[in-house]
């Protein structure tokens, strides 16, 4: 493989890598206060769509943006109300919202756009351009490093520089700050926070609220930046592929962006490559799409080091009489 | 004291339910600029109008019959099965190698031993998980995910390179040959004189799923392994004290329900396409879901949520095919059901138990 080919990989890998980064965060939140989150998948999906139709009448991406974080954030609170409020089980409600946001989506789309199940494909401003970085042009001639400024690091939509952004943000919201603090007791301990007279029904309500957030960017990313509009099921799985991330990096911020960057990585050589010579023995694509969920189960069944949830994960918290 | 009388536990919440649920879906139909009463009209016309219509009401019911049995036994141990879809996969995997390597005389001899594979392949995807879950505690809901997953890329694999005919595009195996092909619902009933129509493709399987609802039923309440399974569902910690060994018990639950997912395949694949296609079971996996919850995780209620669902399917495709209500409608339907049924049952209940209570100090 030479160095061209191995930058456009790594170039993808980053583009690819991007929504699961981001859905893979939302969850983080979300699981770490104690809230189990399979509904990423829907969220992504619904936050796909109304971005897409948004920035497709407004001719705003912006706008758009803003649209796809509401849809998530509906679901969120579906997911809130079923299970902080009502203490509903987690699981089922995420598989709910997940058949919603696929139904509803595409009756949505072809209620309005009337192009089966799609949006209108996005031009101009309506779409996420890419950025180029100071001096990526005028850099690219210095060996190796310059086509890597300018090719892997330069010329992403700024979607892509939120969501490693917001690693370090999340690292330090979450290990530095007093709210942090409670977010993670919440999921460890919830009675000692309440005994120490902080809601754990507000602190449960702020996670799903901020993984609704960052599941809308994740699926405006899809359709505006990464693609030029919504089509019917275009997350393909990705918010379980996040939800798989999720556990390989234990729930902890810095390792998903690696564990997104393997999986990314992995969908991008997927992408490139219909099957892999491995020096006579041929690797077919269809395990390259099966390798991130067999991963997973591989490192859940603490093959390959122990995945521990939160503590309090998947249950509702009832206040003691 | 119990908080409410049973028949409002087992009838009136689920009924409330799925009163909002089909309301919600309702307003669904008024927002996109389409009449409700005309399209259910419409819905009862298409799936139970004709013996052509009831043929694919069935047809769907007998899947979901087998989906939703599957999710209910596994529910009864308190495990969440969400493999349904990949297990009824393998399971028409299995079905595909016993109709095509085996030379069979009859379709009478070609359908247990169809059965057979059907259900080995589902209890052996179900296996994995349920020994991850058992032996390692691998949560059981992601590791069904993930084999929904792997299950989609390995038959993606077996039918692109090894099951595909030569000089195929299609990514399926050849078509059954004629001796494996399940009568239909037309041929058994032609000999007693009622003409059904001939193009339905419900078929024998229909019996057999009707035959399970009640093998599930005996098993469930009137053995000693269903009184284990719903004891470990209950309280584990009580059930071990009794005695009962909870890796036996997830096992086994697992077992039965990948078993009962992947004999779907016996209709889908061996009854009505009569060859092995890539994304055979169609979702029927997930309504499974929807199927227990809403029947309660009772045979009895999955036959009648299973039918309810058959309806819908077939209903909703006649409107999709006469008005501009896309197909996806019973996605977002069967989502409320789900929601309402399952994770916002609180919802109902908590207004609800507070009415009984009221009523009863009233009277007292």
């Amino acid at each position: 493989m030479d160095f061209v080919t191995a930058l456009q990989i790594a170039d993808s890998t980053v583009r690819l890598a991007t929504p699961l980064l981001l859905a893979c965060l939302a969850g983080l939140y979300s699981e770490r206060a104690g809230i189990f989150d399979i509904g990423l998948e829907g969220k992504m999906l619904a936050a796909a769509f109304l971005s897409g139709a948004v920035a497709a009448v407004t001719g705003n991406v912006w706008i758009g943006l803003l649209g796809g974080i509401a849809a998530s954030m509906a679901l969120s609170v579906v997911h809130g109300l079923a299970s902080i409020t009502f203490r509903g089980n987690q699981l089922i409600s995420g598989v709910a919202i997940n058949f919603l946001a696929s139904g509803l989506t595409v009756v949505i789309a072809q209620d309005w756009f009337e192009q089966g199940g799609r949006t209108p494909s996005l031009i101009g401003g309506a779409r996420f351009t890419p950025i180029t970085l100071p001096f990526a042009d005028a850099l690219a001639g210095v060996p190796v490093l310059g086509p890597i400024y300018k090719e892997l690091i330069s010329g992403h939509t700024i979607l892509v520089y939120i969501a490693f952004l917001m690693v370090p943000a999340t690292w330090w919201l979450l290990y530095r700050t007093r709210f942090g603090l409670r977010l993670r007791a919440v999921g460890e301990a919830p009675e000692a926070v309440d005994t120490a007279g902080i809601s754990v029904i507000g602190i449960r309500y702020m996670a799903v609220g901020i993984c609704g957030v960052l599941c809308g960017v994740a699926g405006a990313y899809m359709a505006t930046a990464l693609q030029a509009g919504f089509v019917q099921e275009m997350t393909a799985g990705r918010g379980y592929v996040a939800l798989a991330a999720l556990i390989f990096a234990k729930w902890r911020p810095w390792h998903a962006l690696w564990a997104t960057l393997l999986f990314g990585f992995l969908q991008a050589v997927a992408l490139r490559y219909q099957n892999i010579d491995l020096g006579g023995f041929t690797v077919p694509v269809q395990v390259m799409d099966a390798l991130p969920y067999i991963l997973t189960v591989l490192i859940l069944a603490g093959f390959v080091g122990k995945a521990i949830p939160p503590r309090a994960g998947g249950a509702p918290y009832v206040k003691e009489r | 004291m119990e908080k409410m009388p049973k028949w409002a536990d087992v009838l009136l919440i689920p009924l409330i339910s799925l009163v909002i649920a089909f309301a919600l879906s309702g307003l669904v139909i008024v927002a996109i600029g389409e009449d409700p009463v005309a399209a259910v009209s419409l819905m009862i016309k298409g799936a139970l109008g004709s013996t052509y219509g009831w043929g694919y009401t069935l047809y769907y019911a007998t899947n979901f019959i087998f989906t939703g049995l599957a999710v209910s036994v596994a529910f009864h141990a308190r495990l969440f099965n969400i493999g349904g879809e990949g297990q009824a996969t393998l399971g028409g995997l299995g079905v595909a190698m016993v109709c095509l390597y085996v030379p069979w005389p009859h379709w009478s001899m070609a359908l247990p031993a169809a059965m057979v594979a059907a259900a080995l392949f589902g209890a052996a995807w179900a296996a994995i998980p349920a020994w991850l879950q058992a032996k390692r505690g691998s949560h059981i809901v992601i590791t069904t995910i993930m084999f929904n997953f792997i299950s989609a890329a390995l038959l993606n694999y077996l039918l692109v390179n090894l099951m595909r005919p030569p000089r195929s595009m299609d990514p399926a195996t050849a078509k059954f040959p004629e001796a494996t092909h399940l009568p239909t619902l037309h041929d058994m009933l032609a000999p007693i004189g009622i003409n059904f129509s001939k193009a339905a493709p419900a078929n024998i399987s229909l019996l057999f799923a009707l035959l399970a609802c009640v093998l599930v039923w005996a098993l469930i309440w009137r053995t000693r392994l269903g009184y284990e399974i719903r004891a470990y569902g209950q309280s584990e910690r009580a059930a071990v004290y009794a005695g009962i060994s909870p890796v036996r018990i997830t096992m086994l639950a697992m077992l039965i329900s990948g078993a009962l997912a992947g004999l779907m395949a016996i209709n889908n694949v061996m009854g009505e396409a009569e060859r092995l296609v890539m994304n055979a079971p169609e979702g029927a996996g997930f309504i499974g879901i929807a199927v227990a919850l809403m029947g309660r995780n009772h045979p009895f209620g999955v036959l009648l949520a299973a039918l309810l669902f058959g309806f819908l399917y077939q209903g909703g495709s006649q409107v999709a095919l006469w008005t501009s209500i896309p197909r996806e409608l019973i996605v977002v339907i069967q989502a409320l059901v789900i929601l309402f049924t399952g994770a916002l049952d609180n919802m109902v209940r908590m207004p609800l138990e507070r009415l009984f209570l009221s009523l009863r100090k009233g009277k007292s």
